[in-house]
């Protein structure tokens, strides 16, 4: 029994490895250019990937073969971060903040094609490694060498990169960056060196962890997605910046999922997950991190808030018009993936709503669409609550999720926040996922009908655009109501909101309630637009979806999540029949990043400066 | 009347003690400064007075109320108004609507959903913020102001939830020479016609010996001088303190 | 509804040239819908997407069906059902396919099964696996090629039940697939042997399995045997790490869908000898019809069928004959035409039940072998899907009647 639990300890200890790898890249990324980087996981792939095609040339089958085909695997990956940092993130370091993750989204989607096409769509069984491809007895159980290998790699990666950061120049001014945002700011042209130098390190980490589990993993297209979750929680439960907290989080998380293996095998979806709640809920700042600054340095700051132009106004009015009369026009298809937009862009908006004005960023906003189409798809499956009463319902199961998740995420602050709340929401998960009996697991609900006056496409068409309508109308009133005041007082300075008597926090939560009971809405309708309704819609990719439909929209605009969401889910559409769609659409995405950094919302404002531009050079040049 | 009634306030950090024993109270229209060297406690006793620390012991009353250990927000709706060393104002809202927001904040009314902020206590934030000269930028975006004028700004936010007592953490700092006389005149002008009580700290001796009623000195978290702005800068260990600066205070 | 048609004729009047043209096509092809998980699962969907290509273009060849050509137009569906619910909608709506076929994962082929319903629309659902698609959740217009999960589990349970091993122990990926093929293999197994008792379980998270821990925690139950239900990448990890720990020494392995060449190729040289499977043993099956398939698959793609590519094959040709025998394509007579067709195929032939909708196609059984540094099957048979299923009292009661 004692050799048992030592091979499943030192197990984990192995499988920490990797993962501490991947953790600590993100990890110095994050401290000293703030950038939460999407595209981590796909680096760790392409490490993989590269480690395998180098170790079938190099000296195949020879151990110095095998280790050099892993450094220079993580050294190419290495120099594939420094151009997308040069080549791309360099260019909109001042753009607003996480405008930069839309960004990373980009190259993960060039980067999945991308690994397609060159390495085919087998799942590639890594090469062991030449020598040490048996088992050692331990206690009369069997450890494979290989793990015995990993045991004692990560501790020496972390003793060379403490070395790295206490004892040389360079290291020291990447703490000090970690630490001191003003310090960034002030190192002027150096800031650029240093950011390169700092992806370049925190690449080669990444290349190196997915080069390192060859001989236990292997390369396939499905790891990038796979492993970047597992490492956003190490990173948070270790704490942001800090190598040593991502080391012990490492272990702590491999720990655990070798033992929930051996006690509680059906864990293993949440267990990660629920450890991260657990950590962030006692220690808002992880095991080792501090407290910090979450600006990037030379942010813009925010904009000016204003109700719409008449301009404007008529704009919003032509757009409202034109829906009204689509159903005469447009084609049944077309109908139907309005409806789907509309949806979505209440989501989105509802996602905007903590994340503009309350600066409160989510990364798993799909729970509370998902626990309204949960609500409404149950009270319609198991007590036949007709559709109306089971779309009223939708806002408040999620707006009941919304209070208590809230509760515990308006307590922590920036990313923390957001992997909390990506957390919570892969709990949600997980019990829609698991709970058969209730939820129908993986094959979701089906057969949820319409009621018979609104079961015409087109009656539930204007269903739709009004309830929708309504809510994203209802939730602007709000943001320029005294509670939307409140709401962006705690997001401009809380110092200042405290000082003048405002329970930021309430206001925080308060507005994090609104927010779900508005995905709720949207996910109640969804359920009945679709008739169906599946754990995905709680998944981190709905979540995701949401992320990427505001910020290609322009967080700081109103209107920005309405025209992400139309824009991203007819992208979607459009080029999904095409068999390289994901390489198009993440390409998209990164020229638009580029030519727009205020997002689509605010390409109108940028043109109007423009022109404004213009006109005043003009008139200079008339005199 | 005094309006803040400060009794041997002490506050320590890891076995230093920042503030060791202090004890002292500000008057209705009175202007208090309160100076001293780099670390002699100002900033902590400051930020135990408006709740962002709790002090270890002794004990702060506000018109009688025992505050002492009150969070902010509490300090705040009790009628205290606050300006930052460095300037905290709402980014992404107008300069009226700094004011505005602190109206409604003052008014009980943030929790409105419908009606929009904007046309709520239009007026007394006008008339505040041409009180401090800011009328005119008052729909400018508080991201580009002037240095100077977003002191302004702050001040009139801090006026506008009728506080009986002003706290100044620095009110001068980072402004060129002769803004900061401007700047405590108007100060010293407003609160002194609405009796408001004022403390601030201070680092330009001459702000301090042109505005102040009264000085009170700390070194080393103890109060080491207390009395009229002559009265100290004839005191011996305020002299001795300020060895290097004595020729700028005098 | 008037005004909305005079609009429609209006908008067509101005589109007139392209909706002619897309008439013009429709009248000469017959269009079918397809779907599948072509970017999340490219591996396994690839081989299948040559295979209905294969398909469709011998059909066509040969003079199409009804004297006009088949139309495949395939989507990929990203491994999200309502993506797919999307896709049939659009497929039905706006490129008026007559019928729907595909699918991969057993949810998704549900919620197109439940749209086909909804919306009156046949679907021949190609490789979903799960039972309820023909059974609990079965409808009128919803078919099924591939044997399901209880078939398969049943073909394996039999082989299991012959063993002397009492103590088992199972892994399976975390979803409602593996939930099953572990529910129906256990009742199986205790039908015919009731004394076994299933001493661990384990379920790793679907392609993201820790294999280390998982081999060691069922190393640590100390079964007899064990049932896998784990496939692609998972399987790869959990053999080779089972290898080094010494699972499998002693210890017989059964195993769902392993000697499929999909799963089993990829293992290469460490593919696991001596293990129970269900699989597809293209290079030992000698007979005309399937030899005549593996030459013309050769020569199209320069490259060896796996058992999806037969999937796929098997699909549109069961499709062109439901079309030829119904001699339309409207859905109540190609519905009418299904129930009870047989057709031919590379497999030998098989059965469109009447009862279930579900088909009679059976899968091999037999042992794995390495064999030049590969995994093979050996010792295999042909078990036919129809020697495998409840009785029809059985599905009645568990069938919704519509």
């Amino acid at each position: 029994m004692t050799g048992q639990i030592v091979v499943q300890f030192l197990t984990g200890l192995a499988s920490a490895a990797s993962l501490f790898l991947i953790a600590a890249g993100l990890s110095i990324i994050f401290g000293v250019t703030r950038i939460v980087n999407f595209a981590h996981g796909s680096l760790y792939m392409l490490g993989a990937f590269i480690a395998y095609s180098l170790t079938q040339r190099l000296a195949a089958g020879t151990a110095y073969g095998f280790w050099i085909s892993v450094l220079l695997a993580a050294f190419v990956v290495a120099l594939i971060g420094v151009v997308i940092e040069i080549l791309m993130l360099r260019r909109i370091y001042r753009a607003p903040e996480l405008f930069q993750l839309l960004a990373t989204f980009g190259v993960v989607l060039v980067v999945q094609d991308a690994a397609l096409w060159i390495w085919g769509p087998v799942d590639l069984m890594g090469p062991r490694a030449p020598g040490l491809d048996s088992a050692v007895d331990i206690l009369g159980q069997r450890l494979p060498e290989y793990d015995i290998a990993l045991i004692v790699i990560s501790p020496v990666v972390l003793g060379l990169l403490w070395l790295l950061f206490h004892r040389t120049r360079w290291g020291i001014l990447v703490r000090a960056a970690t630490q001191d945002r003003e310090m960034v700011g002030a190192l002027g042209r150096n800031q650029a060196w240093l950011f390169t130098s700092v992806f370049f390190v925190g690449a080669f980490l990444a290349g190196l962890g997915g080069a390192i589990q060859l001989p236990k993993g292997g390369a396939d297209l499905l790891i990038d997605l796979n492993v970047i979750a597992a490492a956003f929680v190490v990173v948070v439960v270790g704490g942001m910046g800090s190598i040593t907290g991502a080391f012990l989080a490492a272990i702590l998380i491999g720990e655990l999922q070798a033992f929930a293996v051996l006690v509680l095998p059906e864990s293993t979806l949440v267990i990660m997950f629920l450890a991260m709640a657990v950590v962030l809920v006692v220690r808002p700042w992880g095991l080792l991190g501090r407290p910090m600054g979450e600006h990037a340095p030379g942010q813009a700051a925010e904009p000016l808030l204003r109700p719409a132009t008449p301009r404007a106004r008529l704009a919003w009015a032509a757009l409202i018009g034109l829906l009204l009369v689509l159903p005469l026009i447009a084609e049944d298809f077309t109908l139907t993936l309005t409806i789907e937009i509309v949806i979505l862009a209440l989501f989105a908006a509802s996602l905007h709503f903590i994340m503009g004005p309350g600066g409160m960023v989510s990364f798993g906003h799909a729970a509370y669409f998902g626990l309204g189409a949960y609500g409404a798809a149950l009270l319609a499956t198991t007590l036949n609550t007709p559709m109306e009463l089971a779309l009223l319902a939708a806002p408040v199961v999620a707006g009941l999720g919304a209070l208590v998740f809230g509760w515990f995420c308006v307590r922590l602050s920036g990313v923390y926040l957001a992997m909390l709340t990506l957390a919570f929401a892969q709990i949600a998960w997980s019990v829609v996922f698991q709970w058969y009996e209730f939820t129908g697991g993986e094959d979701g609900l089906l057969g949820i009908r319409r009621t018979p006056w609104a079961d015409d496409r087109i009656v539930f068409y204007y269903l739709v655009l009004a309830a929708c309508g309504v809510a994203i109308y209802a939730m602007r009133r709000m943001i320029f109501a005294p509670f939307g005041y409140a709401v962006r007082a705690g997001r401009d300075s809380r110092l200042r909101a405290d000082a003048i008597g405002i329970d930021c926090r309430r206001f925080d939560w308060m507005a994090f309630l609104v927010a779900g009971a508005m995905a709720g809405i949207a996910g109640g309708l969804y359920v009945y637009s679709k008739g169906s309704v599946f754990p995905d819609e709680m998944s981190i990719p709905r979540s995701v979806d949401g992320l990427v439909m505001v910020l290609l929209g322009g967080v700081q605009t109103l209107s920005g999540p309405i025209f992400g969401a139309a824009g991203f889910t007819w992208l979607q559409d459009e080029i999904s029949r095409l068999e390289y769609w994901r390489f198009i659409l993440g390409g998209t995405i990164i020229g638009l990043v580029l030519a727009f950094p205020q997002g689509l919302g605010g390409i109108w404002r940028q043109i109007e400066a423009l022109i404004r531009r213009r006109r005043a050079t003009g008139i200079e040049a008339g005199r | 009347m005094t309006v803040l009634e400060v009794r041997d306030l002490y506050k320590g950090f890891g076995g230093v003690q920042a503030v060791a024993g202090i004890s002292f109270g500000v008057a209705e229209g009175e202007l208090l400064a309160m100076i001293g060297p780099n670390g002699a406690g100002k900033s902590t006793c400051f930020n135990m007075l408006n709740g962002q620390l709790r002090p270890d012991g002794g004990s702060v009353h506000l018109n009688g109320r025992d505050i002492t250990g009150l969070p902010p927000r509490d300090v705040s709706r009790l009628g205290v108004g606050r300006t930052f060393q460095i300037t905290a104002t709402f980014g992404s809202m107008t300069v009226a609507e700094n004011v505005q927001t602190t109206l409604i904040a003052h008014h009980r009314g943030l929790r409105g959903l419908w009606r929009p902020a904007a046309a709520l206590h239009r007026d007394a934030a006008m008339a505040l913020l041409e009180r401090v000269g800011m009328a005119e930028q008052a729909d400018r975006a508080c991201g580009v102001l002037a240095y100077g004028d977003l002191k302004r700004v702050e001040l009139a936010v801090a006026l506008a939830n009728d506080p009986m007592l002003l706290l100044m953490d620095e009110p001068t700092a980072g402004m060129a020479p002769g803004e900061r006389v401007e700047l405590m005149a108007l100060t010293a002008e407003i609160t002194r016609e609405r009796n408001i009580a004022v403390l601030f700290t201070e680092h330009d001796m001459d702000v301090v010996f042109t505005h102040a009623d009264r000085v009170i000195v700390l070194n080393r978290g103890k109060l080491i001088a207390e009395g009229t702005p002559e009265d100290v800068r004839a005191n011996r260990r305020v002299r001795e303190l300020y060895l290097g600066e004595s020729a700028e205070a005098g | 509804m008037t005004t909305r048609r005079v609009f429609l004729a209006a908008a067509a009047a101005v589109l007139a040239a392209s909706v002619f043209g897309a008439a013009a096509r429709a009248e000469e092809t017959i269009r079918i819908g397809e779907i599948n998980s072509y970017t999340r699962l490219p591996a396994f969907t690839q081989p299948y997407r040559n295979g209905w290509e294969l398909a469709v273009e011998e059909i066509n060849t040969a003079g199409g069906v009804l004297g006009r050509k088949i139309e495949v137009i395939s989507r990929d569906d990203n491994g999200k059902p309502t993506d797919a619910v999307k896709i049939a909608e659009e497929l039905v709506s706006r490129d008026g396919v007559v019928m729907l076929a595909g699918t991969f994962f057993s949810h998704i082929g549900l919620a197109v099964a439940d749209f086909a319903q909804q919306k009156e629309v046949m679907f021949v659902a190609a490789e979903p696996l799960s039972d309820a698609l023909t059974w609990a959740k079965g409808n009128r217009y919803t078919f099924r090629l591939r044997p399901n999960t209880t078939m398969q589990a049943a073909m394996l349970a039999e082989e299991a039940a012959k063993l002397p091993a009492r103590r088992w122990a199972t892994i399976a990926p975390n979803y409602k697939y593996g939930q099953d093929a572990v529910a129906a293999f256990k009742a199986e197994l205790l039908k015919r042997n009731p004394d076994v008792e299933f001493v661990a379980e384990q379920w790793p998270p679907l392609f993201k399995i820790d294999a280390g821990a998982e081999a060691q925690a069922l190393a640590n139950a100390d079964p007899e045997a064990i049932y896998n239900v784990t496939f692609g990448g998972d399987l790869a990890k959990f053999v080779r790490e089972g290898k080094l720990r010494g699972l499998f020494e002693g210890r017989e392995v059964v195993s769902l869908l392993s000697g499929e060449p999909e799963y089993l190729d990829a293992l290469k040289d460490e593919a696991p000898a001596g293990w129970i499977v269900t699989g597809y043993p293209w290079y030992a099956i000698d007979t005309p019809e399937h030899r005549v398939f593996v030459n013309a698959y050769r020569a199209k793609f320069n490259d060896y069928p796996r058992l999806g590519s037969v999937v796929g094959y098997n699909t549109f040709k069961a499709i062109a004959a439901i079309i030829a025998k119904a001699g339309s394509t409207d859905t109540d007579k190609m519905i009418a035409a299904a129930e009870g067709i047989t057709v031919e195929s590379p497999t030998g032939p098989f059965i469109f039940r009447a009862i279930d909708h579900q088909a009679t196609m059976g899968a091999y059984v037999g042992r794995t072998a390495l064999k030049d540094g590969k995994g093979i099957m050996v010792d295999w048979f042909y078990a036919d899907g129809a020697d495998y299923m409840p009785s029809e009292e059985e599905i009645r009661q568990m069938r919704p009647s519509n």
